[in-house]
C-alpha cells in the first residue's frame, strides 16, 4: 500500500493539513487519516480494529480502577481513616484485587487473541482436519471465506503489549478512547510494524508538533531511501526469486544457493525499505518510532541476529511470552524439580529451554498459518539453544586463540557463517513446504554443478543484464550506507555537508528511484513481504 | 529480617550461580550481561524460595536485577506486600 500514487497523494494531503490546522487538533487528524487509510484497504477492516481498541481500552480503564481503589485503600490506612488491618487481612484484600485485575486482563487477552486466531488460523485447522479425514476415507470440510484484516497481527500485538503493560503497572492508563484508538491504529505501522510500546510511542504521538525542517527533511530522506530499497532492489529481484521457487525441480543444485542469497537480499531490501518508509513518514509528522533493524547481516551468531532483525517483534516475544513463561509458577516448579534431580546446571537450563521452544513455536505461528512457518520457528529455537549450549566451547576456543577475535578475517567468517545459516532457515519461507525445503537443501550439495550457471540461465529468470547490474550496484550501495551508519546516522553526516551537496544527494536518489524503480505497467509495485504476516 | 540479612541471602544465592564474580562491586549485572537469561530465571526461583516471595513479570525488569542493593530492595518490598 505504500507504493501507489493514491497513497503518496494521501500522504501529501495529510502532511499539508497536519501543519496547517491548530496543533491541538493534529492527533485527531491522524486518527481520521488512520481510518481513511484502513477503510480504503477494506471497508470492513475498521470494525476489527475498533473492536480491539474498544475492548483493550475498556479493560485498561477497569484495571486502572482496581489500582486506584487499592491506592485509595492504602491512603486511608496511612491517614488513619480506617483501622489498620493485620498482615493476613491486608494480603487477602490485595489478593482479591489482584485476582480481579487478572480476570479482566485474561478475558480481554483471550478475546483479542481469539479474534486473531479465528481470522488467521481457522482455515489452517480446517485444512489439517480435512487431511486427517481424507486419510480416514471421509470427505474433507471446505475452507471458510474469512476476512483477514490488514495488519491484524501487528495491531493486535501492539494492543496486547499495552494491555499487559497496564496489568503489570509498566505504563499509565490512557483514559481517552480516541487517543487510545490512535495508538492502536497509527497507519504507517499497519503494513508491517514496527510493533510499538505505548510508553514509547505516546511520548510523541499525542504531542503538538510544529513544522521543523530538519525532522521533515530527515523523514523525506528516509522515505526516499526506503523506496529505493523496495522499488529498485527488492521488487526487481523478486522476479528472479519467484522464478527460482516456481520450478524447484529445474532450479536445483547450485540454483538453490542462488535463490537463498537472492531472497536474503530481496527480503532485507523489502522489509527494511518498508520500515524506512514507515519511520520516515512518522518522522515527517514529528513522531518517533523505534528502530526495527540494526545491520542484521553483520551479526556474529543467530542470537545476535535476532537482536538486530525485526527488533520490535523479538522484544515483544521476549517480554510478553519468553520471560513471563520462564518465570511462571509452573516453570518454577519444574526448575525446582530439575535442581533436585539434576543439579544447578540442569535447573538453569530447563526453564529457558522450554520457554525458548514455546516462544519460537509462537513466533512461527505468528508468521503464518502454515506448517513451514511453524517448522521455521522451531528450527530457529533449536539452533538458538544449540548456540547457547556451545558458548562455553567457543569461550575455551577464544581463550586458546585470543588474538583471533580482533582479526578481520575471523569476524568476516563469523558474519558469513551467520548469514548463510539464516539463509538456510529462510528456505522454509521461500519454498513454503517443509518436505520440499529439506529436499532442496540436500540437493544444493548433491546436485551442484558449475555447468548449471550460464548467462542465459540467469536471463531466463526474468531479469535482463541491466537489471542484474542495477541490483548489484543497489546492493553494494545498501552495504556501503550500512557501513557508513555504524558510528552515527548517515543522515546526520549528510546534514553536515553544504546545502548544494545535500540537495544534490536527495535529487539524485529521487531520480534513481524514478528511473530505476521497478514499476511495470500501471505502477503495479509488489506488496511488502511482511504485509502477509 | 532486615535489609542486611536480605543482602547476605542474595549474595549467597548469586555466589551459587557464579562463585568467581565479586557481585558486591557490580552495579549493572544485567546491562553488562554479567547475569544472562539462564541466571535471571534461576535467580527468580531461588529468591522466591529463600524469601517466600513471588517475583512476577511486573518486577522482572533490569533495574531490579542490576545490583545486590536493587535486588535486596525489591525483595524487601515484595516481603512487605
Amino acid at each position: 500500500m505504500f507504493v501507489s500514487y493514491s497513497f503518496i497523494a494521501f500522504l501529501f494531503g495529510l502532511f499539508l493539513l497536519y501543519y496547517l490546522i491548530p496543533k491541538k487538533l493534529q492527533w485527531m487528524l491522524l486518527l481520521v487519516a488512520n481510518f481513511l487509510f484502513y477503510f480504503s484497504a477494506g471497508r470492513y477492516y475498521p470494525i476489527f480494529i475498533l473492536v480491539t481498541s474498544f475492548t483493550v481500552y475498556v479493560t485498561g480503564c477497569l484495571m486502572g480502577k482496581v489500582d486506584d481503589s487499592l491506592e485509595e485503600y492504602e491512603r486511608k490506612i496511612k491517614a488513619g481513616e480506617i483501622e489498620k488491618p493485620d498482615r493476613e487481612e491486608k494480603k487477602k484484600i490485595k489478593g482479591r484485587m489482584a485476582k480481579k485485575k487478572k480476570c479482566y486482563m485474561l478475558i480481554c487477552l483471550l478475546l483479542n487473541l481469539g479474534v486473531l486466531a479465528v481470522t488467521k488460523y481457522t482455515n489452517f485447522v480446517i485444512d489439517n482436519v480435512g487431511s486427517l479425514l481424507v486419510a480416514a476415507g471421509k470427505t474433507a470440510p471446505k475452507e471458510i471465506d474469512l476476512i483477514v484484516p490488514l495488519g491484524i497481527s501487528f495491531y493486535t500485538f501492539q494492543a496486547v503489549s499495552y494491555l499487559l503493560d497496564v496489568y503489570w503497572n509498566k505504563c499509565e492508563v490512557q483514559k481517552n478512547f480516541f487517543r487510545f484508538t490512535l495508538f492502536v491504529s497509527f497507519f504507517p505501522q499497519l503494513i508491517q510494524g514496527p510493533i510499538s510500546r505505548y510508553g514509547d510511542l505516546s511520548k510523541t504521538l499525542y504531542a503538538e508538533h510544529k513544522a521543523e525542517w530538519k525532522g521533515i527533511r530527515f523523514g523525506l530522506e528516509r522515505i526516499l531511501w526506503g523506496y529505493f530499497k523496495k522499488l529498485v532492489v527488492a521488487d526487481r529481484l523478486s522476479v528472479a526469486v519467484v522464478a527460482l521457487m516456481r520450478d524447484p525441480d529445474y532450479y536445483t543444485g547450485g540454483f538453490v544457493f542462488v535463490g537463498m542469497v537472492f531472497y536474503a537480499v530481496q527480503l532485507y531490501a523489502d522489509f527494511t525499505g518498508g520500515i524506512d518508509i514507515t519511520i520516515g513518514i512518522a518522522e515527517t509528522l514529528g513522531i518517533h518510532l523505534e528502530e526495527n533493524f540494526i545491520r542484521p547481516y553483520f551479526s556474529k551468531n543467530i542470537i545476535e541476529y535476532w537482536r538486530r532483525w525485526h527488533i520490535s517483534m523479538g522484544t515483544w516475544f521476549r517480554d510478553y511470552v519468553f520471560y513471563p513463561c520462564s518465570i511462571s509458577k509452573s516453570m518454577k516448579s519444574i526448575t525446582k524439580w530439575t535442581k533436585k534431580h539434576f543439579g544447578m546446571g540442569g535447573a538453569k537450563r530447563i526453564a529457558i529451554y522450554i520457554a525458548t521452544f514455546l516462544t519460537w513455536f509462537a513466533t512461527g505461528v505468528w508468521h503464518g498459518a502454515e506448517w513451514h512457518f511453524i517448522v521455521w520457528g522451531i528450527m530457529n529455537g533449536i539452533i538458538i539453544m544449540i548456540t547457547g549450549e556451545l558458548e562455553p566451547l567457543y569461550q575455551k576456543f577464544h581463550q586458546r586463540f585470543p588474538k583471533l577475535q580482533g582479526k578481520f578475517f575471523y569476524r568476516a567468517f563469523q558474519v558469513i557463517r551467520t548469514f548463510l545459516l539464516m539463509c538456510c532457515l529462510r528456505m522454509f519461507d521461500t519454498y513454503a513446504a517443509v518436505r520440499l525445503t529439506f529436499r532442496q537443501f540436500f540437493h544444493m550439495f548433491t546436485k551442484f554443478k558449475w555447468s548449471q550457471f550460464s548467462v542465459q540461465e540467469f536471463i531466463d529468470l526474468g531479469l535482463t543484464k541491466s537489471d542484474y547490474m542495477i541490483v548489484f550496484v543497489g546492493t553494494v550501495f545498501m552495504f556501503v550506507v550500512s557501513m557508513l551508519g555504524r558510528d552515527r546516522s548517515v543522515r546526520e553526516k549528510i546534514s553536515e555537508k553544504p546545502y548544494v551537496v545535500r540537495f544534490g544527494i536527495f535529487v539524485l536518489l529521487f531520480f534513481i528511484v524514478l528511473l530505476f524503480g521497478k514499476y511495470g505497467v500501471g505502477f503495479d509495485a509488489k506488496q511488502f513481504i511482511y504485509n502477509q504476516f | 529480617m532486615d535489609i542486611e540479612d536480605i543482602r547476605d541471602g542474595v549474595l549467597n544465592i548469586l555466589k551459587e550461580l557464579h562463585e568467581d564474580i565479586d557481585f558486591e562491586a557490580e552495579e549493572k549485572m544485567v546491562d553488562d550481561k554479567i547475569l544472562d537469561s539462564f541466571d535471571l530465571v534461576t535467580l527468580v526461583t531461588e529468591l522466591g524460595d529463600a524469601f517466600d516471595i513471588e517475583i512476577t513479570a511486573k518486577d522482572f525488569v533490569a533495574e531490579n536485577f542490576n545490583s545486590v542493593d536493587a535486588l535486596s530492595e525489591m525483595i524487601e518490598r515484595l516481603m512487605d506486600e
